[in-house]
């Protein structure tokens, strides 16, 4: 009797080796698919330049900013960017502390994505702030004038919290590339690629001493990065609640921020992975446990949105304040009422589908509604920017606000500098976490109930006559 | 102290066989040097490892971050005394956001420092363990025994012993 010991998220997976083949074969020369996402992304980006040097050119009047309007597109698409970025870290550091074992097969793309929507992200107040050569001044660099930025305003606690994310979150990111680099390394075969891989992995070899190290640091990474993850929105949504704009001045803002964030980052994993999945043909490693796992994610953080909207119109009602009551009456009433409307049925309608097993169960019916979460997150902050501004207080200032195309080339090429840095990611860098994925694989046992101390990850079955599967490294075995 | 320059290294391909050897190499007396694909919790045991003193590096960076944010916020208020929206000079509830951002940022950076000290990273020099085969990143499991030459026989017994698929051995 033969027995095999076989991992419950990955039961197809035969081996330690298999890991290592899979996420090598995605860094093999690409298809003409790829090349062609990759130029539709650049073409973006450059559209984006264009719009960009105009901005600068004839000044921030090219965009549809004036009063009261002065946040709009851009802003907008700076808080929808960063609250992308938070699902990444949501699994890749709070799912780590939880030891849920799932989270290692999907968390490499979900923390490439973090960084790359923190990247993008990063671009948008400097965009909006019109001279974009004068960035420097948010910092608190000393000058010759002993003038330092004002510490009380939310707006540089956000930029200590952006770019603190921004570099937690690309540490993270690289420190555990290493191994994963490291292995790349051992199996590259194109000159160059050795070299440069080489170079990125530091000389890792996975000694007892390297590990003993790096899983410790690691930890303390993921504690540090989930307290972080959950101010950064919170940070961002008081640079709206923390002013008395009807309609921000909130004191939910935050929880309700950072389940949008999650909301709209769990959405972007599952559309960037159902393609990526079928393209890539991961189906061992992104099981429909992995699908089934991301998409109650989804359901939960959209039933705290959908009760965040209730509760805002709630104390708009419930305080008898004036204006608040006005300007949540105009949200779905007034000129803005099919933002208001998409914004409250793409979040918080639409995902409770999730609820029948059969729609859950789906890829399609999953990306489907995924597209509608990332669309419905970005007219939320749309909502929660441009409406208010526009109706608030008296009615002598209410106007509306226009997109120029400045705005929308902007926009999109934001879409396209996302992509063009994941795309260039899949084509370079290990797209599976390879040692992660290791931890929730059974090892290699001569005899196989000898290390089984967790049950809950693996389980051995009784084979019958079946032969083993094959274990060790299968380069060493033709060499004898 | 450092590792002997000579020994065997045996590779395994499975982990309760690499187990065993570094068992009965550190029952002789030798030291080891082992690799792994994966971080395993029985390699650990059977090196009898110790805490890593990485959590220092975290708990000093961080608190050097509360202290950082802490005098940075309010100098920089004290420097310019100009009061805004009708806030103290020291508004502590402001700064705290500035105190928790730098707190994480200076803990997360020093634990990477102590990460790369403690981990010798990136490796300059001789490594550790002078032989190293490209299958441990893959699936196999590597236990470097440092012996001088005339123990490589013993080594070379207790590697088979324990169910070494190959057994490299360092000339010089």
């Amino acid at each position: 009797m033969a027995t095999v010991t076989r991992s419950v998220f990955h039961p197809e997976v035969t081996g330690y080796e298999e890991v290592n083949i899979t996420s090598n074969r995605m860094l093999t020369p690409p298809g003409k698919g790829y090349l062609a996402l990759l130029a539709m992304s650049v073409t973006l980006v450059g559209m984006m330049v264009i719009a960009e040097l105009h901005n600068i050119w004839y000044g921030l009047g090219m965009s549809g900013l004036t009063n009261p309007v002065g946040w709009g597109v851009y802003i907008t698409t700076f808080v929808f960017w960063v609250g992308i970025g938070h699902a990444g870290t949501l699994i890749s550091a709070i799912l780590y502390l939880f030891r849920a074992a799932w989270r290692q097969s999907v968390y490499r793309f979900a923390e490439a994505m973090t960084v790359f929507a923190v990247l993008t992200a990063a671009l948008f107040p400097i965009i909006h702030i019109g001279r974009p050569w004068f960035f420097y001044w948010l910092l608190p660099l000393p000058s010759q004038r002993q003038l330092w930025p004002n510490f009380r305003s939310p707006l540089l606690w956000d930029v200590f919290a952006v770019t603190t994310y921004l570099t937690v979150s690309s540490v993270f990111f690289f420190i555990g590339l290493i191994p994963d680099i490291a292995a790349a390394r051992d199996s590259a075969t194109n000159p160059t690629r050795k070299k440069v891989y080489t170079l990125l992995a530091m000389g890792w070899r996975g000694t007892d001493r390297e590990w003993r190290h790096f899983t410790r640091a690691y930890l303390f990474l993921a504690a540090l990065a989930t307290p972080l993850v959950l101010s950064v929105h919170s940070v961002v949504s008081w640079d709206f609640a923390v002013s008395i704009v009807p309609g921000w001045h909130t004191t939910i803002f935050a929880p309700y921020f950072v389940a949008g964030a999650i909301l709209s980052g769990v959405a972007m994993v599952i559309t960037l992975m159902v393609p990526v999945g079928r393209i890539f043909r991961l189906e061992k490693f992104f099981t429909p446990v992995h699908y089934d796992r991301l998409s109650k994610l989804l359901l939960l953080t959209s039933c705290i949105v959908g009760y965040a909207y209730a509760m805002e119109y709630f104390m708009a009602y419930y305080s008898g304040e004036l204006f608040e009551r006005d300007v949540f009456y105009d949200r779905v009433t007034g000129d803005y009422w099919w933002a208001g409307w998409s914004m409250i049925t793409f979040n918080a309608i639409i995902p409770q589908l999730i609820w029948m097993k059969k729609i859950r169960a789906s890829q399609n019916s999953l990306f489907l509604i995924s597209i509608f979460v990332n669309i419905g997150m970005w007219w939320e902050r749309f909502v929660i920017i441009v409406p208010s501004l526009a109706h608030s207080y008296e009615p002598w200032k209410f106007m509306n606000y226009h997109l120029t195309w400045v705005e929308a080339f902007i926009l999109l090429g934001s879409f396209g500098w996302f992509f063009m840095w994941f795309l260039l990611f899949l084509r370079y860098l290990p797209g599976l976490s390879i040692a992660e994925i290791k931890e929730v694989l059974p090892p290699p046992m001569r005899h196989p109930h000898a290390g089984d101390h967790l049950p809950q990850v693996n389980h051995t079955e009784e084979l019958g006559n079946a032969t083993p599967l094959p274990t060790g490294y299968m380069g060493l075995e033709e060499r004898r | 102290m450092s590792k002997l320059k000579t020994g065997v290294l045996g590779v395994f391909p499975h982990l309760d066989a690499a187990c065993d050897a570094i068992r009965r190499l550190r029952h002789e007396g030798y030291e080891v040097t082992t690799y792994s694909p994966t971080p395993r919790h029985e390699i650990e045991e059977a090196l009898g490892t110790q805490e890593s003193p990485v959590r220092l590096f975290t708990l000093t960076g961080a608190f050097t971050g509360t202290a950082a944010g802490t005098a940075l916020a309010t100098w920089t208020s004290v420097d310019w005394a100009l009061i805004v929206g009708g806030k103290e000079i020291i508004a502590l509830p402001a700064f705290s956001v500035i105190m928790f951002e730098v707190t994480i940022l200076l803990g997360a950076l020093s634990t990477v420092a102590g990460l790369f000290l403690l981990a010798r990273l990136p490796h300059i020099g001789p490594p550790e363990a002078p032989l190293y085969h490209p299958s441990f990143t893959a699936g196999n499991f590597g236990v470097f025994a440092h012996v001088p030459q005339d123990r490589y026989d013993q080594v070379q017994a207790i590697f088979a012993e324990a169910g070494s698929q190959e057994v490299l051995v360092e000339q010089r």
